[in-house]
């Protein structure tokens, strides 16, 4: 039996610590978000957090996670209450067939949780090992800008209100 | 009073001894030239000078990171300090837009400046000076047919005796023995022609030969492994550690392509040298080739049975299931390895086309240092340019310090029959800091 942290939330799982993390996700925990894609680490679909870095969960066994912090796509925000993030990719509409895209949303967000003003470059190195296969390229780097905007200006509110007290 | 005499004896002794030394290691400013007229050069020349620099890998040390080409500002690092290499671009004031032809020859043969100052060994003019006097016209012509780049070159981080230039002289009346290498009549055309390069231009020695105490390659222990950027240069000669023998055509795919499917990727400080060598001409990459698999000599009765069949030497079944029958609590190497590394490196793993190489013909898991593999593990290998190979991905994010030296145990123990190295610990710490620091 096997305790691991996601999304915040203890859950147990009564699985071989060699399982790759991908399937217990989605086979024993539901969480869906992340997907098969290729089994080998090159194409960045199952890219979910461990301890806010962004991995591969097709080759993480799920015996090396025990003891950090998993974060998914759905520990980011729900439909109802998306992350900047999240509600970036909505508003620039990002998606074609949505295959790469929670991949593609938990590697941008391993960037911005430290960098909320990279340069397109920065951008553009960072999502490198994700792939997308329909071309909505231009749109996921759109898509992070767009979120990164929204971070730098919640963040000069929250301390522009702060020194006004 | 004979005390005095003798006092005196000895600080007159020692005044002559450093005015002897002082003698010896005065070497003549060459006057600077007007930067010489591009269009003066005869085009043939230059483009043989393009090759020649690509076999020399001048473009690896004297290029930074994000920097124009041959501008140098790339920062070596010694145990005696940082040398920076330096701008080779012909600008006149910053690169060497005002050495004479005459001055370059010097440098490159006998490590002095055009202002008769002596030039750190780490530029390994050891090697440069078996070259030709027309291979190296031919690099002065493509150098000084280069953009002119203005840059700096920063000054070298070096502790008090080391930074005074003088002492060198001392280093080269020990190490250094300046002249061309000529051909060998035992040898075939191929064979001297590889062994031109090998010894001057491509300098393999330099990194591939362990060094002494003043940093000097050890000649009894030429091409016996040695180390640099932090990763270890494996042995190019009867000593090597590698499981499955190299053959003159794989050394020679390997170089060509960065790539071979019988011993894997080129990776770390290989990398840029196999990009050069898939540039220049094919038959000097066959020579460079069959010396290195001549000096390597044949395989021994251990190394033949595992040529060419890797895979042979038992197929490697990944512990553990999906069904949950059995729960291992810690992730100790032998899972990792499952998880991590089997569906990529294994044969039952799933089939794509350029798969990563079993692990008992890996020569990194072999090697006597930890750094190759603690660097292979953590960082992941991106091919070489225009290269078969597929990536591999690092798992410094996936995986702690304590689960890498729990897999490199697993992979050491597993895949070969050698000791544990004894530093696994401390070389994954520096490894990943370098990693980061990068």
């Amino acid at each position: 039996m096997l305790t691991l942290n996601v999304n915040g939330r203890q859950q147990q799982v009564d699985v071989d610590a060699t399982t790759p993390l991908l399937y217990v996700l989605r086979d024993d925990l539901a969480l869906n978000g992340a997907k098969f894609g290729c089994g080998l680490g090159q194409c960045g679909a199952c890219t979910v957090l461990l301890d806010d870095k962004a991995v591969f969960a097709c080759i993480t066994p799920v015996g090396v996670s025990e003891g950090r912090r998993i974060t998914t796509l759905e520990g980011l925000g729900t439909a109802d209450h998306p992350n900047p993030l999240q509600r970036a990719f909505i508003d620039e509409q990002a998606a074609q067939c949505g295959f790469c895209i929670a991949g593609m949303i938990m590697r941008a967000q391993a960037l911005l949780a430290h960098n909320t003003q990279p340069t397109e470059k920065e951008v553009r190195d960072h999502m490198r090992p994700n792939l997308c296969r329909c071309g909505t390229h231009m749109r996921i780097l759109a898509a992070v800008r767009r979120a990164a905007a929204a971070m730098r200006s919640a963040a000069n509110e929250t301390s522009s209100r702060e020194a006004r007290r | 009073m004979r005390l005095m005499r003798a006092l005196l004896g000895l600080l007159g002794a020692t005044l002559v001894g450093a005015a002897g030394f002082a003698a010896l290691a005065w070497r003549p400013e060459i006057p600077a030239v007007e930067p010489p007229n591009r269009a003066g050069f005869d085009p043939a020349l230059i483009a043989r000078g393009a090759e020649l620099t690509m076999l020399g890998n001048c473009n690896v040390c004297h290029t930074k990171a994000g920097g124009r080409a041959y501008a140098g500002g790339r920062g070596l690092q010694t145990p005696f300090g940082t040398i920076y290499a330096t701008n080779i671009t012909p600008d006149p004031d910053t690169g060497i837009g005002r050495w004479s032809e005459t001055a370059f020859l010097r440098a490159m043969r006998e490590g002095v400046r055009r202002d008769g100052s002596h030039l750190y060994p780490v530029f390994p003019y050891d090697h440069f000076t078996k070259v030709s006097g027309a291979d190296l016209r031919a690099i002065y012509a493509f150098l000084m047919t280069r953009e002119p780049v203005r840059a700096d070159t920063p000054a070298d981080v070096l502790p008090f005796p080391l930074s005074m230039r003088t002492l060198i002289a001392g280093w080269k009346l020990m190490f250094l023995k300046v002249g061309e290498l000529g051909p060998d009549p035992v040898l075939s055309a191929e064979l001297n022609r590889g062994a031109y390069l090998v010894e001057g231009l491509a300098h393999c020695g330099a990194c591939h030969t362990p060094r002494n105490s003043l940093e000097a390659e050890r000649n009894e222990a030429y091409l016996g492994g040695g180390e640099t950027e932090g990763w270890y240069a494996p042995a190019l000669n009867a000593s090597t550690t590698a499981p499955v023998a190299w053959t003159a055509d794989q050394l020679f795919a390997y170089l060509r392509n960065g790539f071979v499917p019988t011993h894997g990727v080129a990776a770390g400080p290989m990398q840029p040298v196999a990009n050069n060598l898939g540039a220049v001409a094919e038959a000097d990459v066959r020579a460079i080739a069959a010396y290195v698999a001549a000096l390597v000599g044949p395989p021994t009765a251990s190394r033949s049975e595992r040529l060419g069949k890797p895979e042979a030497r038992g197929e490697h079944q990944p512990t553990g299931s999906r069904t949950g029958a059995q729960t291992i609590r810690s992730a100790d190497g032998a899972i990792i390895y499952a998880g991590a590394c089997a569906p990529c490196h294994e044969a039952t793993g799933q089939r794509f086309s350029a798969r990563g190489i079993h692990l008992a013909s890996s020569k990194v898991v072999t090697m006597p240092d930890a750094s190759n593999l603690a660097h292979v593990i953590l960082e992941g290998i991106a091919p070489p340019q225009a290269s078969p190979a597929a990536m591999m991905p690092g798992f410094a994010d996936t995986l702690s310090d304590a689960q890498v030296v729990a897999l490199m145990t697993y992979l050491r123990s597993s895949f070969s029959d050698r000791p544990i190295w004894g530093d696994i610990e401390d070389t994954v710490r520096r490894v990943r800091r370098s990693a980061e620091g990068s």
